[in-house]
């Protein structure tokens, strides 16, 4: 029978570009590559910061030289070199008192390639939008109705300006300089980020949403984002990724950091698709980040991920669970395919008493691609009445790439319950068959059985992203059938 | 509508159909009937082009078509459908969600646009009367935790909801109480028309006394050695297969 193979399905995925793959030839003001003191005393300047914060960096930047790029993850890559990369690039053409008719069209049409377009996002979804291209932002939408309610949404370079006393407040306590190697080096080198305040007992009446890209070659981008939800507020944020085709590879050390003080609650859900390299591991991104949350007194943090892209993720949204009756949870669709890996997962700090955290973990693992999660559970000895409960499944396709599972469990109060679930299956070739007989292609057999194994946590984000991320399962899973 | 010539088929160098010849005409219904290892889920799954089956000669022909080169997937579009033997669990997919998708492809293979909703839920409400299915049955995942009973009823309701021109059952009666049993044969005994035909495999004649057979063949090692009317079945029912055998091997 000459049917359509996994040979024939193989060889349509290599012809098939990475779907954002484009540069757009946008003027950049780029600093000489390297770093070192005079670099982020630079970065400092032309920001305009105040002195505290080219302080902070400098402390950063202090700590960050004394410390060693971890290597403890199950991924293996070569180490970026840190003196060849440019620190700081911004879109020149940008002036921070354009209106969005003002800017660069080459960029507004970047937009419109990655169906981004900032006019429809205004008129269509109710989602306010702060875009960061590179590393500055160039475009700030629905300022005014989140204004009335007293949300302050900007980028952080601007909230240094405008909210020094927030920012100040706030940043490094969640993720301090000294965590990790990355985020010392995003806090000594970051160029922006967003900033969002909610204030006391406000219900966000709106998504908010960032998309980040790296544009420039060879530029790294670091990130930073600060959302603070006050007592009794609620905020659900969102953010998305997609980059540019790029042979070597781009650093991307980003650090999120989220305060949930009493009663608040926080969704934060990620779609991160930055390019994962060629189907011969060639390039991508590394994807290096750090995001922890706080909950104070009956606060709840969600963290919602579908991450599709990079080539390396190193990546562990966590929640330290502080306030007595607080929540975390972490829901998580992880896909490898071609050579990528990931090493991802995250952290539930139980430390007030009858708090709560679940996790729920799905890894999709294709080509030569390696999968793992990560995770730690850790009770305190004064959280009384701690309960957690982690689900872990990984689906696998063909025979040659891997899933792994490392769960760690610290539990110091005898009182805490914790469950662990983990499974691993395989799409079978029965599975496909069935379906085939229903008149169901083997591309949309592996998007439906993908999609319903990854149900419980696509149906967790906002609706606007669901279908998205639905769509980009498939993008991404397209001919790696086994 | 379907006539199968000399049809040879092996699954990793084994032979296993060596030789079969059939022809099922619109308006019949066919059972195939034989003790275990004759042969009789290989020609199912051949007939539906399962990829590990070789056709190393011989033809299938669907209204006068070869389909040899036809994937799974577009004999399902030309209206063939398998009754599978052990229906394959795909956790977090809905029995609707799985039948809306399969429906629409095959509206998408012949040029059609999606089927309304609402058309969509008038056809999985009648059909699911049809077979007494519970409408809470069709949010759960396909067949999974599903008893035997579930999983043939859910099977005979999706070729209710795709109105196929061939229905293969592959031992649609094992595993179904006698209350089930009755339910499915109704359901196919209503979705039966002279313009489309049925292919019985089956062990027991107990099937046959709900669903009444044009024809019975009885498939013993890769080819059909004795064909004859319900008669037959009876007397395999009473005789068991060996008189058979020894007809054959004699």
């Amino acid at each position: 029978m000459s049917k359509y193979t996994e040979d024939d399905l193989r060889e349509e995925l290599k012809t098939k570009e990475y779907e954002y793959g484009f540069f757009t030839d946008i003027e950049s003001e780029t600093f000489p590559i390297g770093l070192n003191e005079d670099i982020v005393r630079a970065i400092s300047k032309k920001k305009n910061e105040p002195q505290w914060m080219t302080d902070w960096r400098l402390e950063a930047f202090k700590v960050w030289k004394e410390m060693e790029e971890p290597d403890w993850a199950n991924v293996n890559y070569t180490k970026p070199d840190f003196q060849a990369i440019a620190y700081y690039s911004a879109p020149v053409a940008v002036d921070p008192n354009k209106t969005l008719d003002d800017v660069d069209p080459d960029l507004l049409a970047m937009y419109k390639k990655l169906g981004i377009s900032v006019d429809e996002q205004k008129k269509m979804n109710n989602v306010a939008m702060d875009i960061v291209v590179d590393s500055v932002s160039v475009a700030t939408t629905f300022k005014k109705t989140l204004a009335e309610k007293g949300i302050i949404f900007m980028p952080i370079s601007e909230a240094i300006q405008e909210h020094p006393e927030l920012v100040r407040k706030y940043i490094g306590t969640i993720v301090p300089t000294t965590d990790n190697f990355y985020a010392a080096l995003n806090s000594a080198v970051f160029s922006d980020g967003s900033f969002c305040y909610i204030p006391k007992g406000v219900k966000c009446p709106m998504e908010l949403s960032t998309y980040f890209r790296i544009n420039q070659g060879g530029t790294g981008q670091f990130e930073r984002t600060l959302l603070v939800a006050d007592e009794g507020s609620y905020v659900s944020y969102l953010e998305g990724c997609t980059a540019p085709s790029r042979d070597e590879n781009q650093l991307h050390a980003a650090v999120v950091e989220l305060i949930a003080l009493d009663d608040a609650e926080i969704k934060y859900s990620t779609v991160q698709n930055w390019y994962p390299g060629n189907d011969k591991g060639v390039g991508g991104v590394y994807n290096f980040v750090t995001k922890r949350g706080l909950c104070e007194k009956n606060a709840k943090i969600s963290w919602t991920q579908v991450e599709t892209g990079s080539a390396v993720t190193w990546k562990y949204p966590s929640c330290i669970l502080k306030g007595d009756n607080s929540v975390g949870e972490f829901y998580s669709i992880a896909v490898t395919n071609n050579y990528q890996q990931a090493d991802t997962g995250t952290k539930m700090i139980h430390l007030g008493k009858n708090t709560k955290s679940t996790i729920i973990s799905k890894g999709i693992s294709a080509g030569k691609s390696q999968n793992s999660y990560r995770g730690l559970v850790h009770v305190s000895a004064r959280a009384e009445n701690a309960r957690n409960f982690s689900q872990c499944d990984s689906l696998l396709m063909g025979n040659e790439c891997g899933a792994h599972t490392f769960p760690y469990i610290e539990a110091k109060n005898k009182t805490a319950q914790i469950e662990h679930e983990a499974t691993t299956s395989k799409i079978g070739e029965d599975q496909i068959f069935y379906c085939n007989q229903r008149g169901i292609d083997t591309e949309k057999a592996i998007a439906l059985i993908v999609n319903g194994f990854s149900k419980d946590v696509l149906n967790k984000l906002p609706m606007e992203f669901a279908v998205e991320a639905q769509k980009l399962l498939e993008i991404s899973l397209e001919g790696s059938v086994g | 509508m379907l006539k199968i010539n000399n049809l040879h088929a092996s699954v990793e160098d084994k032979s296993i159909l060596k030789g079969i010849n059939l022809e099922v005409k619109a308006g019949e219904v066919h059972a195939i009937m034989g003790p275990n290892g004759s042969g009789k889920s290989t020609l199912a799954s051949v007939i539906a082009g399962k990829e590990e089956y070789e056709v190393t000669d011989g033809n299938i022909l669907l209204n006068g078509e070869d389909i040899e080169d036809l994937a799974a997937e577009e004999r399902a579009h030309k209206g063939v459908f398998l009754s599978f033997q052990y229906p394959v669990e795909i956790p977090g997919v809905s029995v609707t969600n799985f039948i809306k998708t399969a429906i629409n492809a095959n509206r998408k293979a012949k040029g059609l646009e999606d089927m309304p909703a609402k058309d969509m839920l008038k056809m999985i409400r009648e059909k699911s009367e049809l077979l007494e299915i519970d409408r809470k049955f069709l949010s759960r995942s396909l067949n999974q935790g599903f008893s035997g009973g579930e999983k043939k009823r859910n099977e005979i309701f999706q070729m209710a909801m795709l109105e196929p021109k061939l229905a293969i059952l592959d031992e649609t009666d094992s595993g179904l109480d006698i209350d089930a049993l009755r339910i499915v044969a109704n359901g196919v005994n209503k979705l039966k028309s002279e313009d489309n035909a049925v292919i019985l495999i089956t062990h027991y004649q107990r099937l046959l006394d709900y669903i009444k057979p044009d024809f019975v063949h009885v498939l013993y090692n890769g080819k059909i050695v004795k064909s004859g009317t319900a008669a037959l079945a009876h007397e395999l029912e009473e005789k068991g297969y060996d008189w058979i055998k020894e007809e054959v091997n004699a």
